[in-house]
């Protein structure tokens, strides 16, 4: 079994954002970046996959400018056996389906039985790329998976539904699926995976053929505030008795 | 030329968020002048064509085929694929719903159009092009992007982007069916049943009062806090995604679109941040209390109250304070 994880590399969720000169992304330079939520527990799903058949290979694939190197390594010391980084300075701006076309083409060779990512990006939240992948190399596809069965030739997966519906459905290989958030436990890197990830490769890959984007961001903003928050600032003391008074007198709750 | 508007099914009739997502067809059909047009996938649709009838419409197209009967992704991107290689739509309008999220990908895809997906609204430039608007980053920030190319566009709207009672009436839509030629190989899933996972005994959505975690709560040590406060207040204990996803309480109590809609008259939030899936579903909350210590944090946009603090340190006194 060999099984693609996309990762992708974004700003940490508790970052201060700014917006930056140009209004179309946000200013990079104050920024600590991670890995993308969704994709930590796509790559423990690979991991685990390949644990139970016991036989295969796991591969982190990243699109983004060089630091994205640094979210690959980090898979490869969860046990990830290698990396392919696919650099691209400004990913941000192009859209989902011509990112999805430079991944397709640059994996397409590795013939992957499966392909696991994270349900959507923190940052866009497009969640399309994998879905997009699975189409354009001719597999089946799944989204919002919370548990998957692989065998030789399917992958049974349980998709989530709206409102606490699941459903489960067996897809023929290969496949691309997406992983929701919460789907197992995630391991953290050993001193031992940190030491060996040194030593696994990440192939480096620069793509030529530009393609247009079919979309792109005008610009980005602030959310105009639509309802008048009050904001209750003072001591805590002051802020506790301010929301007695909002229970008690405004909400007459008690 | 025309707008396509893609009606999602349920078991009771069109999904909530397809007559929003009508409504959105026909303000964009005025603005572009274009006809709009309902379509129905599926195996024997009449019912839902029957409920679609008072609706203003240049036509309601219904797509029938024995391979639709269960929705795969498959299925039904090819499907979608067929109808638009016959209509020629150049809006094809959906509902970011989990399904629309599953299978238009692949309709983008397949015949290279681009997919705007999770929409909060559209304007028109002064010359007559489209700008969507969608939440980035959790909500904290919003992006206007543009279709840059002559193709006809696929666009998903978020839940409650647009209101069903913006809906125009009317009567005498042409109903028209629409052959498709699928082939059963084409289908590479089997899909099973839904089911609901076990329940426990909580009733979130007749609560008047819940407390409601977040991710910034911090540590599984510290929802007992929360429990403590929402017991002296009477109120329910509900969470964002994060805090399942951690184990610190069980799923049914995660609200939010994969989760529960709740309409209580006070929402107290500690350390959520309001990612938009979470957000649908408290919309129809009366009040909503909000601390997090992430002044920056998109639910305080939407809370009624907000205090930037530690929850460690405001809710212990919060308790203290309600026992007297």
């Amino acid at each position: 079994m060999k099984i693609a994880v996309l990762v992708k590399q974004v700003p940490g969720t508790e970052s201060q954002l700014q917006i930056s000169d140009d209004q179309n992304w946000v200013k990079e330079d104050n920024l600590t970046f991670f890995t993308n939520e969704s994709d930590n527990y796509a790559i423990e799903e690979a991991l685990q996959i390949i644990a139970k058949l016991d036989d295969g290979e796991v591969v982190a694939v990243s699109l983004g400018p060089e630091r994205a190197k640094r979210t690959i390594r980090e898979a490869l010391s969860k046990g990830v056996d290698r990396g392919i980084h696919i650099d691209e300075p400004y990913p941000y701006n192009s859209d989902p389906l011509q990112i999805a076309k430079i991944i397709a083409e640059t994996i397409k060779e590795e013939n992957f039985d499966l392909i696991l990512s994270g349900l959507q990006s923190d940052d866009n939240g497009f969640g399309q790329v994998g879905v997009l992948i699975g189409e354009l190399l001719g597999m089946t596809t799944a989204t919002l998976v919370m548990e998957t069965e692989v065998t030789d030739t399917t992958v049974r997966v349980k998709r989530e539904l709206e409102s606490g519906w699941y459903q489960w459905v067996t897809l023929t290989l290969p496949s691309s699926i997406t992983i929701q958030s919460g789907i197992n436990n995630l391991r953290y890197p050993s001193l031992k995976g940190l030491m060996s990830a040194k030593k696994k490769e990440i192939k480096s890959v620069t793509v030529n053929n530009k393609l247009n984007p079919n979309q792109s961001i005008l610009k980005i903003f602030n959310p105009k505030k639509s309802k008048k928050t009050e904001m209750i600032d003072g001591s805590v003391d002051q802020q506790i008795q301010r929301i007695l008074d909002i229970l008690k007198k405004e909400l007459k709750l008690f | 030329m025309s707008i396509l508007v893609i009606i999602e099914q349920t078991k009771k009739g069109p999904h909530q968020i397809s007559y929003e997502v009508l409504a959105a067809g026909q303000a964009l059909g005025k603005d572009f002048d274009l006809p709009v047009s309902a379509l129905i996938l599926g195996y024997k649709t009449a019912r839902i064509v029957e409920l679609l009838k008072g609706i203003q419409l240049n036509e309601i197209l219904f797509a029938e085929h024995p391979l639709l009967i269960n929705y795969s992704s498959d299925g039904f991107s090819d499907a979608i694929r067929e109808v638009v290689k016959q209509e020629t739509p150049k809006f094809i309008l959906a509902g970011h719903t989990y399904m629309a999220r599953d299978f238009l990908p692949r309709v983008s895809a397949k015949l290279n159009f681009p997919f705007l997906a999770d929409n909060i609204s559209y304007r028109i430039e002064k010359n007559h092009s489209l700008i969507l608007r969608k939440q980035i980053f959790s909500g904290k920030l919003s992006a206007d992007i543009i279709p840059n190319c002559d193709k006809p566009v696929i666009i998903s709207f978020q839940s409650s982007a647009f209101k069903k009672e913006d809906i125009i009436e009317g009567r005498h839509s042409a109903i028209r069916k629409i052959s498709l030629s699928m082939d059963a190989d084409t289908i590479r899933s089997i899909s099973e049943p839904p089911f609901q996972e076990v329940t426990g005994d909580i009733d979130l959505s007749n609560a008047d009062i819940i407390v409601s975690i977040g991710r910034g709560i911090g540590s599984e040590n510290n929802v007992q806090i929360a429990k403590d406060l929402a017991k002296i207040m009477g109120a329910k204990m509900a969470s964002s995604r994060p805090v399942i996803d951690a184990g610190w309480l069980e799923p049914y109590h995660l609200i939010g679109s994969s989760g529960k809609t709740v309409a209580p008259k006070l929402y107290f939030a500690l350390g959520i941040s309001g990612a938009i899936q979470h957000v649908v579903g408290i919309k129809g909350s009366k009040n909503i209390i909000l601390i997090n210590k992430d002044a920056e944090a998109p639910l305080f946009e939407f809370a009624d109250y907000g205090i930037v603090g530690d929850i460690l340190e405001i809710i212990p006194k919060l308790i203290k304070a309600l026992r007297e």
